[in-house]
Formats: C-alpha cells, structure tokens, sequence
C-alpha cells in the first residue's frame, strides 16, 4: 500500500460513477506495541470535494474469562416447552421501567427533604391565601393550624382581647351571659374551646340573626336565607344544657353582595311572630 | 437497571436457583414445570415436565448436568439438566417440600410434609452416577419436629444436616446417625414460620427468613446468631451477595391479602441491608405481589426475584452499585 496515487482531476470527472476507483484506498497503520492504529480514510463529499480523514484508534485487549462449560451449555437445543415456543409468545421481556436501588434515607436526611417540599409549596403562586397566618398556598383559612396562636401573635386584633371570652357563643354556650358574638380570630388562646370548632367559621361574609323563636332550626333559617345567595355555614345557637335554642345565629354568605342583600331585606322581618334583626356579625368600622 | 422479566409460569413462583457458574436460572413454581433460562439474556431454555403438582424446590448439581426438584405431588424428580428427560423419581407418600444436594452431590436430602396422620421427615438419598444401580431407599430418615420442614441443607463436609420450618426452630443433626445436634435458642431465634434458609457463598454461616419479619443470620456450626434485619413485613425469602456484605430480604403481607390493599402498601419490595451493620440500604421494586424467591448470581452482579405475581424478574446492579456506602 504506497502513499496517495497519483492521478488527474481529469479522470475523476471522467470516472464520476466509480467513486472507489478514484478516491485512494483505506489505509490502515498498526495497530503498534502501544495499541495505536491509525486508519486514513478518504471521503467525497456532495460537492465532491475530497476529504482526508485520520482515525487514531487506540486497540485494548480485554480479557474476559469466560466458563467453557457455559460457553458448551449456550448452544444447548430447546427441550420441553421451549421448543414448541413460537416467537409472538414472549416469555422474555426487558422491563420498560428503569428500577432502581431505592436508597433508604438516614431520618435526619428525610426530614430536611420534607422541609424542602414544604417551602416548595409555599413558593407556589396559588389562589390560597390565608388570612390567619397570611400562608399562600399551603391551606385555606379555616383549616389554618395556627388558628389559636394567630390571636395572640400575627393577626391584626389579637392584642384586643374581648373580656367576655368566656361566653363565646357556641363555645361555651352554657353560661348564657351576654351573648354577643366574638369571631374567633379574637378569641384569646385562652379560649380552647376553639380548638373543636375547626369547621369554616371565619369568613368575613358572616352575619348575625338575632331574636329567632326558640324552635327556629338551621332548616328553617336554610330556606330563609337560601333566595339571596349562597350559604357556607348556617349556625344557630343552642344551649348546651337544656338544649334550646338561644334565639340567635349566625350565617355567613359566600358572596358580600348577597350578605348585604339579606341585611337589607330581612332586618325587621316578622318571622314566628317575632321581628327579626340582622346585621353584621363583626360589626367593624367599615361596614356600619 | 432494566430488569428481565421471565413469564414462564401461570401460578406463583417457590423458589430459584442459579447453577454454580451463573449461566443458568432455574424457577420452580406452582404450576407443576420447573423452568431453566439463560441468566445472561433471559432466554427459556427448557422446561422439566413429569410433576403433577406444585414444586416447592429445587437443586442443581456443582457440575450443572443434574437437577432435583421436589413436589407437592408427592415425588422427587431427578433430571438431566441439559435434556429435560426425567432419571429417577423417588416416590413419596406425603408431599415433598424441600431438596438438596450435598456436597460432592452423591446425596441429596428432602423434607417431606406431614399428610394424612404422617410425622413431617428428613430424608437422606444416595445419587448413583451409574442410573441402573439408582434406588429409592433411604439412607437416612430423620423425624422429630411438628409441622412442614421448609428448608433444609447439608452443614460444613457434609457432617450435618439443618433444618427449618414451621415450628420457627432452626435444627442441626448429625447427618450420620440422625441425631439432633443443636437446637436454635426460643429466645433470640425466630419467633414464627420459618420460610427461607440459604448459605453464604463460603458456607460458614447462613440466613433464615420468617413470617415475624425478620431474618436473621447463623453461624452454621456453632448455631449462634450472629445478626438481625428486621423489617415492617413476613420475609418469604432471603440471601447472602457473595460479592458484598449485603443481604437480601424479600416478602409482602400475606398472598391472602393482596387484593385487599393497594401495590404501595405491600412493600413488595426486595430490600437490600448491610450484612455487617444490619442496616438497611434500599430497595428494589417491581413485583406486584410478595416475593417469594431471592437469589444472588454467583458472580454477586446480578439478582433474581421470583413472586407470586408469577414473574422472575432478573436484575444486573447498576456501577453505582458496588460504590455504596453506608
């Protein structure tokens, strides 16, 4: 095998169909004592042109050892139902699941990961916005698991705490005292009562009816106030020990604009022979 | 890794075996053919058919030319490997439950259940290498413990015989004169059914699983517990890496209960621990249905898992494997 042969442009574009014929052949040095091989090849491109390519390959020679028995047992004929086996049967399938060695976390690496996750939540943009502990994404208010620190901590009227803590209505409804109504938001951490009203209860939506006859239930109350909107949460006050009804309740709108609908309307209405009256359950600033 | 998933077998898998240079897997199940595939591709080989009833074990000899397989169909079956055609059948009258061969693999033992009034029983075979001369009697026969005998296998030069099985006792008795040699310790031994039992690569010490979700791991002469690896469900099956101090522990609830949990709650998983520091490493999942089958390769890079979804799912480790630290 010489070097390059020697020919003329000429013949290339005479012998165009026999690119073999023209282009020199492959040629392959070693492989040396170091295991080097070089191989040049030439190439034409779609233009024609020519192009030397210099391969440097390094030849490793691994040794594999292999057992002779094996090697004698691969070439084994197919004997009891492996012979009758036809090729849409299938009894070898490479899983299409990439398994792996699941590792076990140490506990101390868990809980940081889960930590992580949590913060991942929280840097979600969501529509969820609580308004105790002003969390995004992570919970609505009502199900706000700081509910009773919030009182004492972050929401705005937590330093005002209501005397008349006791006698939250539905709380601790026994007592019968003054009756008026604190949202829980106000209620103190004193108040552990709380704790057991985990049901939606804090929308702001919420208003109060009062001067309800004693056999009023949450059905009645239901279809009263069903016509101005949608309802989430009707709670009529009962006494714990004798079990009547208080004569007041609570209901909260899902919608302002129907709360204010049913203010409107329903205050100074004659209902059971009594005249009811309706106003705000948090009467605030703002609303009056 | 990607798996190779084996579906010869309608009904759940008992037990595998790889023969002594790894090229070969054989898989006994329910469905009354034991299988034998190439290890490297997965491909069938051939399937041993003569069994009319669930085979519960097998054994295949050190040069890889005979296999043994025990049945629920009250026999034992030795065959020629590389053929499928049947040698011997020795006949029972109790379903046999265990196989082994000894050592040199002129001997084999088996267990057979208790049926019909009929004590549970170890018994010893000769394996003639001339067939002709091949008999049924027994060499040896050994009763004494209640309930089935799971597993049983030949200790160090043949000289004992241990054995395992529902009454979570692990027995070693001389295999001579059938004399009971030593007794696991009710104390720090299994507390429940034994239902898997394999040697290490060197057989200087073995592991058992059992239904108190443990396994646990013996000095095969001494008879002292060495470890425990303990785990939230019943071990069906365990073994030793021959290539690392790993174990591996595979189970799930009960069959029973399958249907009534979903595939996550089973832990249908073949988890892998630290021979040395008990401590689990991880797990690999895949069947969907508790394992009842764990073997290692010899070569220690590969492993085979056989459940009761019917599947052998074959295993070569990923490099990262053998770099694991814990």
């Amino acid at each position: 095998m010489g070097g390059i042969r020697d020919f003329r442009w000429g013949d290339a574009a005479e012998e165009d169909d026999g690119i073999e014929g023209v282009l020199p052949p492959t040629q392959v040095i070693g492989p040396d004592e170091k295991g080097i091989k070089i191989i040049i090849e030439w190439r034409k491109d779609d233009e024609g042109k020519r192009t030397k390519v210099t391969k440097t390959v390094r030849v490793k020679k691994q040794v594999k050892k292999l057992n002779p028995a094996a090697i004698r047992r691969r070439s084994l004929k197919k004997f009891g139902d492996a012979l009758s086996q036809n090729a849409s049967e299938n009894r070898t399938v490479v899983s299409t699941e990439e398994i792996f060695l699941e590792r076990t976390r140490p506990a101390g690496a868990k809980q940081e990961a889960e930590k992580g996750a949590d913060l991942a939540l929280l840097g979600n943009a969501s529509l969820i916005v609580c308004r105790t502990c002003g969390k995004k994404g992570d919970h609505w208010t009502s199900k706000c698991p700081f509910k009773e620190l919030a009182a004492s901590k972050n929401f705005p009227g937590a330093g005002e705490k209501p005397p008349t803590d006791e006698d939250v209505p539905g709380m601790s409804g026994g007592a019968g005292g003054k009756g008026s109504y604190v949202p829980p938001s106000m209620r103190g951490a004193k108040g552990n009562e709380g704790e057991s009203m985990k049901r939606p209860g804090r929308d702001d939506n919420s208003i109060r009816v009062t001067n309800l006859s004693e056999d009023t239930r949450e059905q009645d109350l239901q279809e009263l106030f069903r016509p101005f909107g949608n309802i989430s949460r009707i709670y009529v006050a009962f006494d714990r020990e004798t079990g009547l009804s208080r004569g007041f309740a609570f209901i909260n709108f899902v919608n302002r604009d129907d709360a204010i609908r049913a203010i409107n309307k329903l205050d100074g209405y004659g209902y059971d022979n009594l005249i009811l009256r309706v106003e705000w359950a948090t009467p605030r600033a703002d609303r009056s | 890794m990607r798996p190779i998933l084996l579906k010869g077998h309608e009904r759940p898998l008992t037990f595998l075996k790889y023969n002594r240079d790894g090229d070969l897997l054989f898989s006994c199940a329910k469905d009354h053919t034991p299988t034998v595939w190439y290890a490297s591709n997965g491909e069938r080989l051939g399937t041993y058919k003569g069994h009319n009833g669930a085979v519960w074990c097998c054994d295949v000899s050190r040069d890889s030319t005979r296999l043994v397989t025990s049945s629920a169909d009250q026999t034992v079956k030795l065959w020629d490997c590389e053929t499928g055609v049947q040698l011997h059948s020795f006949n029972f009258d109790a379903p046999a439950r265990a196989v082994s061969f000894a050592e040199g693999d002129k001997m084999v033992v088996i267990t057979t259940d208790p049926f019909m009034e009929q004590q549970s029983a170890i018994h010893v075979k000769r394996i003639e290498s001339d067939r002709s001369l091949q008999s049924s009697e027994d060499v040896l026969t050994i009763t004494g413990p209640q309930g089935r005998i799971n597993r049983a296998m030949w200790g160090p030069l043949n000289k004992t015989i241990i054995s395992a099985g529902e009454d979570a006792t692990i027995r070693i008795w001389d295999a001579e004169t059938g004399k009971l040699l030593k007794e696991s310790d009710p104390e720090t031994g299994h507390q429940k059914v034994i239902t898997a039992m394999a040697k290490s690569a060197d057989g200087s010490h073995f592991i058992t699983g059992s239904h108190d979700k443990s396994a646990k791991l013996w000095d095969i002469r001494t008879l002292q517990m060495l470890k425990t690896y303990t785990t939230e469900r019943p071990v069906n099956a365990a073994a030793i890496s021959p290539l690392l101090d790993h174990v591996v522990i595979g189970g799930g609830q009960e069959a029973s209960q399958v249907t009534m949990t979903s595939t996550r709650a089973g832990k249908f998983e073949a988890k892998f621990f630290h021979k040395i520091f008990e401590e689990e490493i991880g797990g690999v999942k895949g069947h969907f249905g508790p394992i009842n089958a764990l073997v290692f390769n010899p070569d220690g890079r590969s492993f085979s898992s056989g459940g009761e979804d019917g599947y052998v799912r074959v295993h070569f480790f990923d490099s990262d494997y053998y770099h694991i630290k814990v």
